[in-house]
């Protein structure tokens, strides 16, 4: 996987998806991590608790469709994630409509254990319908291999 | 929800998940819309050179993330949660989570406490070192 593919999709951004945050999906996911939390799927403990909804995991935000970077296409099958990072400004709870991108914030080489390898850095967010940052997130992938194939 | 006062040095955890299995790959794939084939056809993991399917390192993530939650209880707020994966774990492995807090300080109402976090298999490899910021009501 040849650097070149992605230097010029450096800050290039997608366009905001509508994403709507289901509670049937929560639970799904919860049940997927193992996370017995009645705030994921108790509606009654929920919406006594201080959030007044079924509210969402702290990784949930990872389900959203962020959209596609214009004209970067490559295929995926085989990446491996190397980092993660989310900055909470709010709480994702369900029946939330949020609108969501992404965009490649940097792309380099690197030589690893297992030979070069390509680090792709996105940076994602979700924004709410009053205009308001949710969250943040910062996904570091990683190509194996050998680099120059395009 | 009472809790207690954190100081820096404090533990956090453990929390033990029941051993990952290939229905739970499968379940975190769909739930999390995560189809790459590495973590759920052994032939393209072998081929891929992964010596077999990898768990998903969000899965992993979300493990340490119900670390933080149980921690913190209902009356507090994660503000911020990062991760490095830094091993792999395969189906039948068993992951502890656990962490311990590195600064705490009170603003206001609030404590604020940030502490690193990790987990690990079994024969006691870390797989994810991590760090994460929260608030909790004053004890």
């Amino acid at each position: 996987m040849s650097l070149d593919l992605f230097q010029p999709f450096i800050g290039v951004e997608s366009v905001p998806v509508k994403n709507e945050v289901e509670k049937g999906a929560i639970k799904k996911f919860a049940d997927a991590i193992g996370d017995a939390n009645p705030l994921y799927r108790d509606e009654e403990y929920a919406k006594a608790s201080r959030y007044g909804r079924i509210i969402a995991p702290p990784t949930f935000s990872r389900t959203f469709d962020y959209g596609e970077i214009p004209g970067l296409r490559f295929n995926r099958e085989g990446l491996i994630h190397g980092e993660q990072h989310f900055e909470y400004r709010q709480p994702i709870g369900a029946g939330d409509v949020l609108y969501c991108s992404t965009k490649l914030a940097d792309a380099y080489l690197k030589e690893g254990k297992l030979g070069q390898m390509t680090f792709l850095v996105y940076e994602q967010k979700g924004v709410n319908e009053s205009g308001e940052t949710v969250f943040i997130a910062r996904s570091t992938v990683i190509y194996r291999g050998k680099g120059g194939r395009s | 929800m009472s809790s207690k006062r954190m100081q820096v040095g404090d533990e956090i955890g453990p929390l033990v998940k029941p051993a990952v299995s290939n229905t739970q790959l499968v379940m975190y794939s769909g739930a999390s819309g995560d189809y790459n084939p590495i973590h759920t056809v052994e032939e393209f993991a072998q081929q891929a050179g992964l010596g077999g399917v990898i768990v998903h390192g969000m899965l992993t993530m979300a493990f340490v993330g119900q670390l933080l939650t149980d921690t913190i209880g209902n009356d507090g707020d994660l503000l911020t949660f990062g991760a490095r994966f830094t091993g792999m774990v395969r189906p039948g492995d068993v992951i502890t989570c656990a962490g311990r807090v590195i600064e705490a300080g009170v603003d206001g109402e609030k404590q604020v406490v940030t502490c690193e976090v990790w987990a690990s298999t079994q024969k006691g490899d870390q797989v994810v070192i991590g760090q994460a910021k929260y608030t909790m009501p004053v004890a």
